[in-house]
């Protein structure tokens, strides 16, 4: 009796505090951690996605997967994407930031420009840019204003049907996939930017280091923690790629932009191949979070040593 | 001296004028495209392909009602809002719930759960949208609100209730102490203490899901046929993807879809940005 009285409230107490997380629990379990483990088991079954009857195949989806040519195609689309957005989005955030972390004029008109193509959905930029790289003729004008443009500045060898013609299409695609992108590299940066002390760069000056000096001596070094984050939430992002494909070409060009994503999707409402659609989704995800885990160990490996 | 202290200003200027006309490029970049869109949703489909005036003769505004209207993107818009105010709600909810448990309560398994929380969102998992498909038609939660809105809920947690256990951790649990003396339950203290005072990291997350569930595409394609409860984004893809595009209409539909964004970011866009400058370093 005496116990009871003791354990009672106590229990009564915690089994409380457990309820305010209970809405949080359910909705992920549900939503989350089942069709995380769900993706696992189906990527060992064939399935249709309708019939209450899936078949064990153990790993042939894998196997299949492995000499599945498009497959790769697709991861190597996006990779060129990726290698993109790497090099030259933040190429050019990384320039901005530095030229915005000083004093200077129109520095708040610049951050809240830059940062309006990340707002932006997919959709709407890769329609915008479809409409302006519109390739088509009317009255013997260009309708696409790209187009246009070139061919008015006397440059109509350079007129190209962009989004239509292999060689340029996934061109395109990475080019504005690194307009939406960029400012929200600038501003991630110029973040890690303004939190390195003024007085290391005073400091560096009187001891004589020129302007390269001071960058790859003091800022990048203090900046490496930052880059290395935009490098991976950059690789993250552009390999996972698809929306702006979608807006951008529709399921036009079949095979030239392929990527990962739209592979899984046509795999499961193309052609109804669940299980194969999942073991996709297994080999895909286990390749990214290496890649992430790979740049952390080198970013660490690189903090030891400088 | 005088004439050093004078080339130092003229390289000054170059590199001055070298920087804002390098910005300046890029900021063009950044609004010309807009601007061409709401250009050319102001003109008809036969001017449409032809007239490359920056400004164009007559300028049809009626573009916009027929869009809304005719061209159902005022539907659009109203599920776009209603997802996104409901979700956003849900999300706040839920996860300032958990958060604060999290953060000040005591049960068996917190670290447990917590933990879970975090690794999701340290794992993309970019295949689990066919496993959750295929549970959504098993419930027969496909082509309905409150699935299309539960799906998103989850997609926004894991970050907010991180967000928001780190802003309770560091905050002073004087005022609790004070409320539950004055025997304040744990529901109420949640709600008239702490939910008040976390309000800047409620700020945070509400500019990223409101954001992040406005331009949403990938579950509203797979989870909602049905053009009566699509939001903007999906139903821009089906107008485009109809047989005849009227240009002018679906200009004006991106711009529909495009203006309450960059309005709303353009009146907060001091705390937008910092929402997005994270201290992970």
């Amino acid at each position: 009796m005496k116990v009871k009285n003791f354990l009672l409230p106590q229990f009564k107490d915690k089994f409380e505090n457990f309820l305010f997380i209970v809405p949080a629990v359910a909705i992920f379990s549900v939503f989350y951690i089942y069709p995380f483990f769900d993706i696992f088991r189906l990527s060992l079954h064939e399935w249709n996605g309708i019939s209450p009857y899936r078949e064990f195949v153990g790993l042939a989806n894998f196997k299949e997967l492995m000499q599945d040519k498009v497959w790769w195609d697709s991861i190597r689309n996006a990779g060129f994407i990726t290698l993109v957005a790497l090099t030259f989005q933040n190429a050019l955030a990384l320039a901005l930031a530095l030229a915005c972390d000083r004093e200077i004029r129109l520095k708040r008109f610049y951050r809240v420009v830059f940062f309006i193509p990340p707002v932006l959905s997919e959709i709407v930029v890769g329609l915008i840019w479809q409409w302006i790289l519109y390739a088509g003729k009317q009255n013997g004008e260009y309708i696409g204003l790209l187009n246009y443009f070139l061919y008015k500045s006397g440059l109509p060898h350079l007129v190209n049907n962009w989004l239509s013609n292999p060689d340029t299409v996934l061109a395109c695609i990475a080019i504005v996939h690194s307009w939406k992108g960029f400012g929200w590299g600038f501003i991630m940066l110029l973040a890690g930017l303004q939190t390195i002390d003024r007085q290391l760069y005073e400091a560096a000056k009187v001891d004589g280091a020129g302007s390269w000096n001071i960058f790859r001596n003091v800022t990048m070094p203090m900046m490496l923690p930052v880059i290395v984050v935009v490098m991976i939430l950059t690789i993250l992002g552009s390999m996972q790629v698809f929306v702006l494909i979608l807006s951008m070409v529709g399921q036009g060009l079949v095979y030239h932009t392929e990527v990962p994503v739209t592979r899984i999707l046509l795999s499961m409402t193309g052609t109804n191949q669940f299980g194969y659609a999942c073991a996709q989704g297994v080999v895909f995800g286990m390749l990214l979070v290496a890649v992430s885990f790979a740049l952390k160990k080198l970013s660490n490996k690189m903090k030891q040593e400088s | 001296m005088a004439f050093n202290m004078h080339s130092y200003q003229i390289t000054g200027v170059i590199k001055s004028i070298v920087i804002h006309a390098f910005c300046m490029a890029v900021a063009l970049t950044c609004l010309f495209p807009l601007f061409w869109i709401v250009r050319s949703a102001l003109m008809t489909n036969e001017t449409i392909f032809i007239d490359k005036s920056l400004i164009p003769a007559d300028l049809h505004f009626d573009n916009f009602q027929i869009a809304w209207t005719a061209g159902n993107f005022g539907m659009y818009f109203f599920n776009s809002v209603f997802y996104t105010v409901s979700v956003v709600l849900g999300i706040v909810v839920v996860s300032s719930l958990a958060a604060y448990a999290f953060s000040r309560l005591n049960f068996p398994g917190k670290n447990f759960f917590f933990y879970i929380f975090v690794a999701a969102m340290m794992i993309p998992l970019p295949g689990a949208f066919v496993p959750l498909y295929s549970l959504m038609v098993k419930l027969g939660l496909v082509n309905t609100r409150i699935g299309y809105i539960l799906c998103m809920i989850n997609v926004g947690l894991s970050l907010s209730i991180l967000l928001l256990k780190t802003f309770f951790d560091k905050m002073p649990q004087d005022l609790e102490n004070a409320a539950r003396i004055d025997g304040c339950s744990k529901l109420g203290i949640w709600w008239h203490v702490a939910l008040p005072l976390a309000q800047p990291a409620i700020a945070v997350i509400v500019i990223f899901n409101s954001l992040n569930v406005w331009n949403e595409y990938i579950l509203a394609m797979l989870l909602l046929n049905e053009k009566t409860l699509m939001p903007l984004q999906r139903g821009l893809m089906v107008f485009q993807g109809s047989h005849s595009v009227d240009y002018p209409f679906l200009m004006a539909g991106l711009t529909i879809a495009a203006a309450p964004i960059i309005i709303i970011y353009l009146f907060m866009q001091k705390h937008i940005i910092k929402a997005y400058q994270p201290e992970l370093w």
